[in-house]
C-alpha cells in the first residue's frame, strides 16, 4: 500500500487541481509538437514533479510511468569511481547530478552525452527527443551549469532537458536564457482545501472544513506535508473528530525550546546548554540552515517589536557565515551569544557593548 | 556456410550529417538565425570592420572575444571561420571546443596541440562553385574560455607561440579577468558591447517577419526590457512565445505580459505591492492608505513569506526593487544609498548560497527603516 502522495498524485495534466492557465499552457506545449528546454522553479511541495511527470506523460503517453531504477558506474579525471543512482522509463531519465558533490560536472556531460548520440530506437514513440529530468538543478556547481550550456544547443534534435529547481537565483543566466521559465507556486489555502477534499473522497471519508483548515495553517502551502499530515491525523483518530494536534516533528519543537531558553536566561552558562542542544540537532542531520532559520523565526515571535529587526539581521548575517565557513557550531552559537546580549541590553538598559 | 562466414562485411555507409540534422521548424531560432556572414552581425560594428580586412588580407592575429552573453561572440567567429574556409573546409580547419567538453590539461596537450601540429591541406574547389580566402592556417575556437583551469590556460602558451604560423587561436569568454595575463597579452583583444535597443528591434522583427509571426511594438518593447542587451535571450523568448501562442488553439496574439512571465519577470504590481508594504511611496498607482502601523515587523515578514510561496526568485526581487527604488523621486538620496548598501550585501549574501528568505526579509527590514528614519 502506498502512500496517499502517490497514490492520488494526478498523472495527468487535466487531472491537476490548481494553476489552470499552468496546465493548458503546458498541454499545448506537449501536443505542438516543438518542445522547448524548460526550467520549473517554485517551493517545495508546490507540485513541480508532478506536473513534470503529467507533462511527459502528455508527450509520450503511459509508457514513461514503467520506470526502472539503474546504478551507473562514471570515472571521474582522477579515477575515481562515481555511482549515480538513474531513474529512467524508455523515454526518459532522471538524475540528480547534486548527490554527486564537486563531480557532477562529470555525470552531467557523460550522460548527457551518451543521450545526445544515441536517438530515439522505438518506432513507435509519439517524439524523437528524449527527456533529460535534472533534479535541484540550483545545487549544480558553476562547472555542471557550463557544461551544459553548449550541449542544450548542440543536441536539440535528440534532446530536450527539464531542470527542477527551488530558486532560480543560483541558476548562471546562460541557463535560464536558454529554457522556458515555468513558475510553479505553492497553492492558496483553498486550493489545498480543495485538494484534501478530492483525496478524502477518494479515499471515501468526510473532511471537516476545519480540520482541513488546522492542516492547512500548519503547513505553509507544502501541499505534500498536507497530505501526508492528514493521513497521519486519520490513522491517529479514524473519524477525524475530538482534540486533534497536529504532531510536529521532532526537531522544530526541539529548536522551540532552544529559542525559549535563549529568552528566558541569558547568561554564559545558560549558551553551553544551548550548545549542547545545537550539537543534538546537528548530529541529527538537521541543516544548520534551518535549524538558525526556525530558533530565530521563534525567537522573533516572543521579544518586543524594536529588537525583531536587529535578531533577523543577525540571523541574516550569521547565515551566510554558515555557509561560507566550514564549522557550523560556532556560527550558531555566535548568534545565539548576539541574541543574548542584544535582550539583555534591552531588558536592563545595561552597557554590553563589549560584545559587539 | 563458413565461406560467407569469412566474407568482409559490405561497408555500412555511416549516416553522415544526419545525425544531427534537425527539421528547420524544430530547429531553436538562436541557430536558425546565427548570422551566415560577418556583415550579418548587429552592431559591433568596431569589431565586425577589423574582421572584414582580415577577409581581404588573409592574415589573422590570435583573437580574444569578451562580452556579455547574448551579443555574438561565438556567432562571429563561426561566421567569420565559414567565410574564410566555406563549407568543405570547415571541418577540417576548425576546432571548436566548449565548456562541453572535457578540458582538462590533457586534452589540451593532446587534442589541441595535435590539431595545432597538422599542416592544413591544400585547398581543393569549393562544392558550391564560390570561391574562398582558405588562408594557409587553421582555427582553433575555445568557446567559453573562462571556465578553463588556470592549468589548462597555461599549457596553452607556448603551443599558441611554436604553431603560431599554420594554427590561430581564438579565446571566446564573458571574463576577460578570468584568462590569465599572458594567453590575454598573446591576443588581440575584442569587446562586445550589448546590443542597443535599436539593431535588436531590427534583427527581432526579421525573424519575426520571417517565422510570421505577429508581434506589435509592444511586444518588442517587453523583449527588449526583458532581455537586457542579451539578443540570444530575445530570441528565445520570442520563440517560447510563439510557440505558446500558435499551439493554443485558436492562436492568441502574442501580449507583453506573457513575455514578461515566460522571462521569469516579477509582474510590476508585485513588486509595487511590496514595496509599498516597506512604506515606499508611488506614484502613479492607486493611493494607499498608510496607516502607522502598516510597516510593522510581521507586516513585513508575512508579505515576504507569501512572495517566496509564490515561488519569486530571490535574485529577481532584489534586482526588480532596485530599479524601482532607484528610480523612485519621492526618496532622498541617503535612503536610497542605504538601500543600495543592502541590496548589494543581500546580493553577496545570495552568491554565496545563502537563505533567501531570511535575506529578503533582511533587505526589507532595513530599507523600512532607511525610509522610516528620514521621515521622523
Amino acid at each position: 500500500m502506498s502512500l496517499w502522495v502517490d497514490q492520488y498524485r494526478p498523472r495527468t495534466l487535466d487531472e491537476l487541481h490548481y494553476h489552470p492557465n499552468l496546465s493548458l499552457r503546458l498541454k499545448s506545449l506537449a501536443a505542438s509538437g516543438d518542445f522547448p528546454h524548460m526550467l520549473f522553479y517554485g517551493p517545495s511541495g508546490a507540485g513541480k514533479k508532478t506536473r513534470i511527470m503529467c507533462t511527459l506523460r502528455a508527450l509520450f503517453g503511459a509508457g514513461t510511468e514503467k520506470l526502472k531504477i539503474d546504478q551507473r558506474v562514471f570515472l571521474s579525471p582522477s579515477n575515481r569511481k562515481i555511482e549515480v543512482n538513474i531513474v529512467q522509463s524508455n523515454y526518459h531519465l532522471e538524475i540528480t547530478p547534486s548527490e554527486t558533490g564537486n563531480y557532477d560536472r562529470v555525470v552531467i556531460q557523460e550522460v548527457l552525452k551518451e543521450i545526445a548520440q544515441t536517438q530515439q530506437v522505438d518506432l513507435s514513440a509519439k517524439q524523437r527527443f528524449k527527456v533529460v529530468i535534472i533534479n535541484e538543478a540550483d545545487s549544480l556547481s558553476r562547472d555542471a551549469q557550463a557544461a551544459l550550456r553548449r550541449t542544450m544547443e548542440k543536441y536539440m534534435s535528440n534532446l530536450r532537458i527539464i531542470l527542477c529547481a527551488n530558486s532560480t537565483s543560483r541558476l548562471i543566466a546562460p541557463i535560464k536564457s536558454r529554457c522556458l521559465l515555468i513558475r510553479v507556486a505553492a497553492p492558496s489555502g483553498e486550493e489545498m482545501q480543495e485538494c484534501m477534499k478530492h483525496v478524502a473522497k477518494r479515499v471515501n471519508f468526510p473532511l471537516p472544513t476545519e480540520v482541513a483548515q488546522k492542516i492547512i495553517d500548519d503547513s505553509e502551502g507544502n501541499l505534500r506535508k498536507a497530505i501526508l499530515c492528514l493521513e497521519a491525523l486519520k490513522t491517529q483518530s479514524p473519524d477525524l473528530s475530538g482534540d486533534l494536534t497536529i504532531a510536529k516533528p521532532d526537531w522544530e519543537t526541539y529548536c522551540h525550546k532552544v529559542a525559549d531558553m535563549i529568552i528566558q536566561e541569558q547568561t554564559p552558562a545558560r549558551v553551553m546548554d544551548v550548545r549542547a542542544k545545537f550539537y543534538e540537532l546537528l548530529t541529527h542531520c538537521i541543516p544548520p540552515g534551518i535549524i538558525l532559520k526556525t530558533v530565530a523565526e521563534r525567537v522573533v515571535e516572543r521579544v518586543d517589536e524594536t529588537l525583531k529587526p536587529e535578531i533577523m539581521h543577525w540571523a541574516a548575517i550569521y547565515d551566510v557565515r554558515l555557509r561560507i565557513g566550514s564549522k557550523k557550531i560556532y556560527h550558531l552559537e555566535a548568534w545565539v551569544v548576539k541574541v543574548m546580549s542584544l535582550y539583555k541590553r534591552f531588558i536592563c538598559g545595561m552597557d554590553l557593548s563589549d560584545f559587539d | 556456410m563458413p565461406s560467407t562466414f569469412f566474407k568482409p562485411q559490405p561497408n555500412r555507409q555511416p549516416a553522415q550529417g544526419q545525425k544531427h540534422a534537425l527539421e528547420p521548424a524544430l530547429q531553436p531560432w538562436v541557430e536558425k538565425y546565427r548570422p551566415k556572414t560577418i556583415d550579418d552581425i548587429s552592431a559591433q560594428e568596431h569589431t565586425v570592420a577589423v574582421l572584414r580586412k582580415t577577409l581581404s588580407s588573409t592574415n589573422l592575429p590570435h583573437m580574444l572575444f569578451y562580452g556579455p552573453p547574448g551579443t555574438g561572440k561565438t556567432s562571429t567567429i563561426l561566421a567569420l571561420a565559414r567565410q574564410l574556409f566555406g563549407p568543405d573546409n570547415f571541418k577540417n580547419r576548425v576546432l571548436e571546443l566548449n565548456a562541453s567538453d572535457e578540458r582538462g590539461i590533457s586534452i589540451i596537450r593532446e587534442k589541441v596541440k595535435t590539431f595545432a601540429r597538422q599542416t592544413p591541406r591544400a585547398q581543393v574547389v569549393a562544392s558550391d562553385g564560390k570561391t574562398y580566402p582558405c588562408p594557409p592556417y587553421k582555427i582553433i575556437v575555445l568557446d567559453e574560455a573562462d571556465s578553463m583551469t588556470q592549468d589548462a590556460q597555461g599549457a596553452l602558451r607556448r603551443i599558441m607561440e611554436t604553431h603560431a604560423r599554420i594554427t590561430r587561436f581564438c579565446l571566446v569568454c564573458n571574463y576577460v579577468t578570468r584568462i590569465i595575463e599572458p594567453l590575454a597579452s598573446r591576443c588581440s583583444k575584442f569587446r562586445f558591447t550589448p546590443l542597443d535597443s535599436v539593431s535588436t528591434t531590427s534583427r527581432l522583427e526579421y525573424i519575426a517577419r520571417e517565422e510570421k509571426v505577429d508581434v506589435d511594438a509592444d511586444v518588442l518593447n517587453a523583449l527588449i526590457r526583458t532581455s537586457g542587451g542579451d539578443l540570444r535571450r530575445a530570441i528565445t523568448y520570442l520563440q517560447s512565445a510563439s510557440r505558446l501562442s500558435t499551439s493554443t488553439n485558436p492562436p492568441v496574439p502574442i501580449t507583453a505580459e506573457e513575455i514578461q512571465e515566460i522571462a521569469g519577470v516579477i509582474p510590476d504590481s508585485v513588486v509595487e505591492d511590496f514595496a509599498r508594504t516597506l512604506g515606499v511611496e508611488i506614484t502613479g498607482g492607486m493611493e494607499v492608505d498608510r496607516a502607522p502601523g502598516g510597516r510593522s515587523f510581521e507586516k513585513i515578514q508575512k508579505h515576504v513569506k507569501q512572495l517566496m510561496r509564490d515561488g519569486y526568485s530571490g535574485t529577481q526581487i532584489l534586482a526588480q526593487l532596485h530599479d524601482l527604488i532607484t528610480l523612485n523621486h519621492l526618496l532622498t538620496a541617503r535612503q536610497k544609498s542605504l538601500s543600495s548598501l543592502a541590496f548589494a550585501e543581500a546580493d553577496k549574501a545570495l552568491c554565496d548560497g545563502a537563505d533567501e528568505e531570511l535575506w529578503i526579509l533582511e533587505v526589507a527590514l532595513r530599507i523600512s527603516k532607511a525610509i522610516a528614519s528620514e521621515e521622523s
